[in-house]
């Protein structure tokens, strides 16, 4: 014991003397470290004194950003989409208001304030100096305006302004495509570049309006003022103007995108039409929508909850973001693999009894038509869509080769249009199969891949844009929702056509075969074209399909007792003229046979109606 | 004094070895210091009164922040330097486990992180763990001789660095450039060799770059602003250039007491928090500003006399370090008001606004008292 203590105590004298130096060294640190700062203070306080002296004691100066108008947006002929509108608010200055809550409460015997209201205010409130005015509360009517300007003398730093906020005239028609701006929430706030956004509380939420937020948003301004001692403004010492943002022209005809809502209006699904000579999207319509002008100002959490909830998903882009089952339209793809590979010719027929079996299996794959078809060649097979004849196509292609021909024209991989928010859909192959359903890919896999009923699942854009590549003959270009940019000085930048590594084939005349087939669904006495109608006097080439939502047994016969829910979905792709196509056409119908219909409607109010009018026009 | 009291310290200086004890040693209150401390408080109060725009009801929150603090002080003191020392592992281990705590929560609801709340009182473990961690380094370097040999540099600095980086990550710049200096403080004083230093300094001027990458923007645009503040006015450099025209428009005499036009117009940001001192500067002028830097010296004097009177090696470091994180967090304040070091969001310790700095400052200085009132005097 006595021994130990000595050693501590004996270490203890060397320690104290090397910890004690320490101190001194760390004490002559702190002498420098705070003579640096008397230096600095002298600098500031002596040699700088009059400069901030004369800074400081007259007039005080604030700097106050002035927001940029943000970016209008036109469809192609120059109609606007979303637009800017004054409207009057109450805002308040902090700083300058005297008792701010009870005049908040006072007010509200005035004008109706929400709690929302006062949420979002409180929130701007602190990420903002004092001295900046916010605002209570948007949109105020010219009573309500009037009836606080009455008793403005009352409420010290509150103030009727006007403010310029986003609108979008035609609602929603187009909300999938343009989306919507809302209030800058606090991950948003985490990212944005804080200085640039000072002056504005929006940002784009969604679709184009967030994609192009950059270009939309323009650079914010400031003003230097000399203010007297209550904060009001004597005079404005230095202005940068802010830089409006940039327009934007869509691709989108507003007249073709209008029809496409009416038409779908009490349906779920989606139409999208693309100019196949570019890749422009000249209508792409996802219903049900919802009303964007509802978030510009903060959608209050009931109006917000409706649209969550409905079963209808309003707030669900399917145009690119609907994932369905590609069904028999993905025919005319496979016969062109089929051509190309030379497993079958164009003359090759097939008798169909109404049902298939592969070799040395008993399982019987049913045609759609259970008396069958009789006999066959590949323009018939396509024309009435028969299941058989695919079916063996399918089984001498293989998956690979089938895979192999969808990949190259685009199908389940992203479009990458200038939205952002897409989704990819589906090609199956041996191995995602084994991943993901933990099972082999069957030869059966592969027959039903033929007919589109097995695990192929593509959204409507995707299936527009590749049904555009058909139409042009393997020639593809990137689908694209914009025409133009033009900055505040008018500088009009062009967006060019991207073209896409297209599809060849062996020999160019497949392509007439398969074309001519998809002619014959609407041309051909024994077309399967009743929904699509009489042959109009343009030209098409088109394909109807089914999608199924649950097999069910009994499923084809008495349609209509079936729940509406796990009723089939309807597709059609086409195109037309058929020789020097203008639009192709990708519809898709939830639970109803309807997309056919709505093909038509949308080539003959572009083909004929507008056409016409634009000749007349022109 | 009655006869009983007497007999008592008579026989408690018997037995502690004393030569003499009056009656605020065994209290364990330091005199010196308590009148210092009391003296720097209450010219907080005049400052925030004028910072807070006369506003009367946030001087009495903070009166009331500053008697808890002298409560938890006193609380403090009178813990034995030896019970610090044999719980200084788990005083850090829990502290270390509420900042990942905080950290995991912060992560689940996507945002910085900082409190955890317990009832009315917001608890900051990043703000203990100041005290913590040069407690436990010192406890760790008390049981070694000295200077410490490799392996017990890295353990320890492994110590300092874990929670630092997760409180960067917080991200608390502020607090864990604090944290690093309260830690390295006590290498420091341990006799960390000066080849050493020389090689850290020179990694550091390298991994500069790297670090420079993997902080949040909002941080790189500090020190950006920094360099250049006027490049900025609406937005980040706003803060150091009003400070300074605060400051510099005090001139040698300031503008006197409640006359400051900067703060009572709302043109300084944070005035009553971390850029108080622009309003010292701007009502008391260039006198007034050394006369505070003196006072806060006077503190670290007195500091460091208990320091370097203490009587083994763990009090001697961890008094040291105490009194070293006292120093850089004033003069960190002060520097970047003045706009000679970056805006890292530290408060102006014992004046600035705000509890919780309040009541781990002076729980600081609450184990100072106690390592300077538990000595056992010997007879020499």
């Amino acid at each position: 014991m006595s021994q130990r203590k000595r050693q501590t105590l004996k270490n203890h004298k060397t320690e104290s003397a090397l910890v004690n130096g320490r101190i001194f060294i760390v004490g002559v640190f702190i002498l420098v470290l705070l003579s640096l700062l008397i230096t600095r203070l002298a600098y500031l306080q002596i040699v700088k004194y009059d400069m901030y002296e004369a800074l400081s004691n007259k007039n005080q100066i604030d700097v106050k950003p002035t927001p940029p108008a943000r970016g209008l947006i036109y469809d192609r002929n120059g109609l606007v989409l979303a637009r800017n509108l004054p409207v009057y608010s109450l805002e308040v200055t902090p700083s300058s208001a005297v008792n701010l809550w009870k005049s908040i409460d006072e007010i509200k015997k005035i004008i109706p304030i929400t709690d929302t209201d006062i949420k979002q205010f409180k929130r701007q409130a602190k990420q903002h100096r004092r001295f900046v005015e916010i605002p209570l509360k948007l949109r105020l009517t010219e009573e309500q305006a009037a009836a606080f300007s009455v008793n403005q003398y009352r409420f010290k730093g509150f103030n009727i302004r006007a403010r310029l906020i986003r609108d979008y005239p035609y609602g929603e028609a187009f909300a999938h495509i343009i989306g919507h701006v809302g209030r800058i929430n606090e991950s948003e706030l985490a990212k944005i570049d804080k200085t640039n956004y000072s002056a504005n509380n929006y940002i784009g939420k969604v679709g184009l309006e967030k994609y192009y937020e950059q270009q939309l948003h323009g650079k914010v301004g400031y003003e230097t003022l000399e203010v007297n001692a209550s904060g009001k403004k004597v005079r404005s010492l230095d202005s940068v103007s802010p830089v409006s943002g940039d327009n934007l022209y869509l691709t989108i005809d507003s007249k073709l995108q209008l029809k496409a809502q009416e038409i779908l209006a009490d349906f779920r699904g989606s139409v999208v039409v693309i100019d196949p000579n570019n890749g422009e999207i000249l209508a792409m319509a996802s219903n049900p929508s919802y009303n964007p002008n509802l978030f510009v100002t903060g959608i209050s959490s009931k109006d917000y909850q409706d649209l969550q909830n409905s079963d209808d998903k309003p707030l669900y882009n399917r145009a690119i973001r609907g994932l369905y089952p590609i069904g028999s339209t993905i025919k005319p793809f496979i016969a062109l693999s089929a051509l190309d590979n030379k497993v079958m010719t164009a003359t090759e027929t097939i008798e169909d009894p109404g049902w298939y079996k592969l070799p040395g299996n008993n399982h019987i794959f049913h045609d759609w038509k259970h008396t069958g078809h009789g006999t066959v060649d590949m323009r018939k097979a396509i024309a009435v869509s028969c299941d058989t004849y695919f079916y063996e196509m399918a089984r001498r292609l293989g998956i690979e080769r089938i895979d192999s021909i969808l990949q190259s024209f685009g199908f389940g991989q992203l479009t990458h249009v200038d939205m952002g928010e897409e989704l990819s859909g589906n090609i199956p192959t041996p191995a995602w199969k084994e991943k993901t359903h933990g099972s082999k890919w069957y030869q059966g896999d592969t027959i039903l891949t033929g007919i589109g009923q097995s695990y192929v699942q593509i959204t409507p854009l995707n299936l527009a844009s590749d049904v555009a590549g058909l139409s042009m003959r393997g020639q593809r270009y990137r689908p694209h929702l914009l025409t133009a940019i033009t900055d505040s000085e008018d500088e009009k930048l062009t967006i060019n056509k991207v073209p896409l590594p297209p599809v060849v084939l062996d020999k160019k005349e497949n392509w007439d075969i398969v074309i001519q087939g998809m002619k014959d669904v609407i041309d051909a006495t024994y077309g399967y074209h009743f929904r699509f109608g009489k042959k109009p006097s343009y030209t098409v080439a088109g394909k109807t399909g089914t999608a199924q939502v649950v097999s069910l047994k009994n499923a084809k016969k008495g349609h209509a007792k079936i729940p509406e829910k796990f009723r089939d979905h309807s597709l059609f792709i086409g195109f037309a003229p058929v020789d020097h196509p203008k639009m192709a056409v990708a519809v898709i119908v939830e639970n109803n046979p309807q997309a056919a219909t709505m093909a038509r409607k949308m080539m003959d109010y572009y083909l004929l109606k507008e056409g016409k009018l634009n000749e007349s026009q022109a | 004094m009655n006869l009983k009291h007497r007999l008592r310290n008579q026989y408690r200086r018997r037995n502690s070895g004393t030569q003499y004890r009056n009656f605020l040693q065994i209290i364990h209150i330091d005199l010196p210091l308590l009148f210092l401390l009391i003296s720097l408080t209450c010219a907080g109060f005049f400052i925030l009164y004028s910072a807070g725009n006369e506003n009367f009801s946030l001087v009495q929150r903070q009166i009331f922040h500053i008697g808890l603090a002298f409560l938890v002080m006193f609380v403090f003191a009178q813990i034995p330097p030896e019970t610090y020392k044999r719980y200084s592992m788990w005083f850090y281990l829990f502290f270390l486990l509420l900042l990942i705590y905080v950290l995991v929560l912060g992560h689940i609801n996507k945002g910085a992180q900082r409190w955890i709340h317990l009832g009315p009182l917001n608890l900051q473990p990043s703000e203990l763990l100041k005290i913590a961690i040069p407690m436990f380094v010192a406890a760790r370097f008390s049981s070694i001789s000295l200077p410490p040999s490799m392996k017990d540099l890295a353990i320890a600095s492994l110590i300092i660095i874990v929670p630092v980086l997760l409180t960067a990550k917080q991200p608390d710049l502020g607090t864990a450039i604090l944290l690093a200096i309260a830690g390295f403080s006590v290498l420091f004083l341990a006799g960390l060799p000066f080849r050493i230093i020389t090689i850290l300094a020179f990694i550091a001027l390298v991994a500069a770059p790297l670090l420079w990458h993997h902080m949040h923007d909002y941080q790189q645009q500090r020190v950006l602003t920094f360099l250049n503040p006027e490049a900025d006015p609406l937005g980040k450099g706003y803060h150091i250039i009003q400070s300074k025209i605060a400051i510099g428009s005090g001139g040698i005499f300031g503008k006197g007491w409640l006359l400051g036009t900067q703060a009572h117009l709302h043109f300084l940001p944070e005035n009553t928090t971390d850029f108080i001192f622009g309003v010292w500067g701007e009502e008391f002028g260039l006198v007034g500003s050394i006369a505070l830097i003196l006072l806060y010296l006077t503190i670290l004097l007195r500091s460091f006399y208990i320091a370097v009177e203490a009587q083994d090696t763990f009090t001697r470091l961890l008094a040291g370090s105490l009194t070293l994180t006292f120093f850089f967090s004033f003069f960190i304040n002060m520097g970047m008001v003045t706009g000679i070091l970056p805006v890292v969001g530290i408060p102006l310790p014992l004046i600035s606004y705000g509890g919780t700095s309040m009541v781990t400052m002076l729980a600081n200085f609450g184990i100072l008292m106690s390592i300077h009132t538990h000595r056992k005097l010997l007879r020499t």
